[in-house]
């Protein structure tokens, strides 16, 4: 018992720890990408047709690939990166590689519900495009940005519990491992009901925190 | 300050929106010069091209011929960083409004003096300055969406306000609001203009908003500037069919008279006629009757201004007999019913 507690603990941490990291390191570049997508974008301020066709194509090409076998082909990206392709921390690579698509298009959305009246305005102040980007488009969009990166969050969580099938740590791994590969169903549904809360949690905080910061 | 001196000279400007499958000329060969210190009304249908014209004057839409001289500087002309500085002398506010909707009153304010570099201090003491001018100083840490309609434009006049602008433009500032908050904000332009010296652009569909605050009116028709003078000329007189249209309510408001067999004319009461009972004293006089068909007319500092439809008598004699009274008395009125069309 105190060894079955133990180990879905130490599954907790680790699934936490690539969901978070991972999360963190996706808004990194994916927040900057989503930006200039948008902005790029026909009649936006900083319309550039090539850039947009570039950031637009490789996102849709990311996208679409199942996240099982981006894990599978990313394996030696992942070892150029880290070392090794096995780990919590090796999951992390194909986990933020492959949510920086989404997470992009997640925050060009966010950014497309802002009307265009307040970047007219805001040319009219006589803004600079950072300025349009800095001062207007990312305070207006912020409530958005923040459910929309709880949405991703626990997308990354589904993803993570992927990884462990290819060596990655986490509920994932010891669900397969002691759920699939040993019978062992306890261990099963207990992974299980611990990413129901993880996810519960993540949920309410997250319209939690959106409802706190929105004055619309 | 010579009031002739002009703040805005258009010189043939005309902008054509041009795509695969089609080409519209918005604006089609304007030319007019707007006064410092001046209010001038710009006014069409919707549809007419005045909002892409008023975008030209801070060159939010690029002319596609013509130039737009704004104090002495051809816009087109500017760098990109010149216009920017440049916008920052003109102000904008618009029909919806265009608050930050997640930054409380006072942070939309100060908003382009933020942009401007200016300390927090400062701004904030600049901000509830501005406030205090538009009413709303005790508003400041109130976030817009719990304002009125008439409350938010007053904010964003605040905030136009704040970097002290030689020009502000209103596109179609007061048509979202009821009329009590359209009066409301008017008001406040009309103030601003006095107290400030700033010269008002307003943009609108709307002949009464013209009517009521503006000095000067240029008409906008399919792109082309049909007329443009005085609002009373053009009110009391109006010469091409756009302005007629737009000064004869009844005609083109939701419930216009079949005058097609009708003798309808318009009588315009400019302050001079309005103080004694016109249609009572017809009557009197020479014991003819008229039916009024429409009448919009308000008080203005004890004189009564505005206008009526009215329907003449069938007979062509007794057409003849009031005819003769309205223009004893200086009223001159005009047919309506060949007026239009």
């Amino acid at each position: 018992m105190q060894n079955t507690f133990q180990l879905i603990l130490q599954g907790t941490f680790e699934t936490l720890e690539m969901t978070l990291i991972s999360t963190v390191l996706a808004y990194l570049f994916g927040l900057p990408y989503g930006i200039l997508l948008k902005v790029t974008g026909k009649g936006e301020i900083l319309e550039n047709k090539v850039v947009h066709g570039i950031l637009a194509t490789i996102a849709n090409i990311v996208r679409p690939i199942p996240f099982m076998i981006l894990l599978v082909f990313l394996i030696p990206f992942t070892r150029l990166i880290v070392g090794t392709s096995l780990g919590t921390e090796a999951s992390i690579v194909p986990l933020t590689v492959g949510s920086i698509p989404m997470v992009a298009r997640m925050v060009e959305q966010s950014l497309n519900e802002i009307p265009e009246g307040i970047v007219e305005a805001a040319k009219s102040m006589g803004a600079s495009p950072w300025e349009i980007i800095v001062h207007f488009l990312i305070p207006e969009a912020l409530p958005s940005l923040v459910s929309g990166s709880l949405i991703n969050m626990i997308t990354i969580l589904g993803y993570s519990a992927m990884a462990g099938y290819i060596g990655g740590g986490g509920l994932g791994a010891i669900a397969l491992n002691y759920g699939y590969y040993r019978y062992k169903s306890n261990i099963l549904l207990i992974t299980i009901v611990v990413l129901i809360v993880i996810v519960q949690i993540f949920q309410e905080s997250g319209t939690k925190l959106s409802k706190k910061i929105k004055h619309s | 300050m010579s009031k002739k001196e002009p703040i805005y000279i258009l010189n043939n400007v005309s902008k054509i929106f041009q795509d695969k499958n089609s080409r519209t000329v918005a604006v089609d060969d304007v030319s007019f010069e707007i006064n410092k210190g001046e209010i001038f009304g710009i006014i069409g249908m919707s549809g007419a091209g005045k909002s892409t014209l008023v975008r030209t004057l801070n060159r939010l839409e690029e002319v596609s011929e013509g130039q737009v001289i704004f104090d002495g500087k051809e816009l087109g002309k500017l760098n990109n960083k010149e216009l920017r500085s440049t916008r920052k002398e003109i102000a904008m506010i618009f029909q919806g409004f265009n608050l930050l909707l997640q930054k409380n009153v006072l942070a939309n304010v100060v908003l382009p003096l933020k942009l401007a570099g200016i300390p927090k201090k400062e701004r904030e003491e600049k901000g509830l300055e501005m406030l205090k001018v538009v009413g709303l100083e005790e508003k400041a840490k109130v976030y817009p969406a719990q304002l009125s309609g008439g409350q938010k434009q007053r904010v964003a006049i605040a905030r136009a306000l704040a970097m002290n602008p030689k020009v502000l433009l209103c596109d179609e500032a007061t048509s979202a609001l009821d009329p009590k908050m359209t009066e409301e904000v008017l008001k406040l332009l009309q103030e601003i203009n006095e107290t400030l010296d700033l010269t008002v652009i307003i943009i609108t569909h709307e002949m009464s908003v013209i009517e009521k605050i503006c000095d000067r009116v240029a008409i906008i028709d399919h792109g082309k500037l049909a007329e443009i003078g005085d609002v009373k000329e053009i009110f009391s007189s109006p010469k091409s069919s756009a302005a007629k249209h737009l000064v004869l309510p009844a005609l083109t408001g939701e419930n216009p008279f079949d005058m097609t067999d009708k003798k309808c004319y318009r009588l315009v009461f400019d302050g001079r006629s309005a103080t004694e009972p016109v249609i009572a004293n017809l009557v009197k006089e020479t014991g003819k009757y008229v039916n009024i068909l429409s009448a919009n007319t308000r008080s203005v500092g004890g004189v009564g201004y505005g206008q009526m439809i009215v329907e003449f008598p069938e007979d062509i004699k007794d057409q003849r007999v009031v005819l003769e009274y309205f223009n004893k008395i200086g009223m001159n009125p005009m047919e309506v019913s060949k007026a239009v069309k």
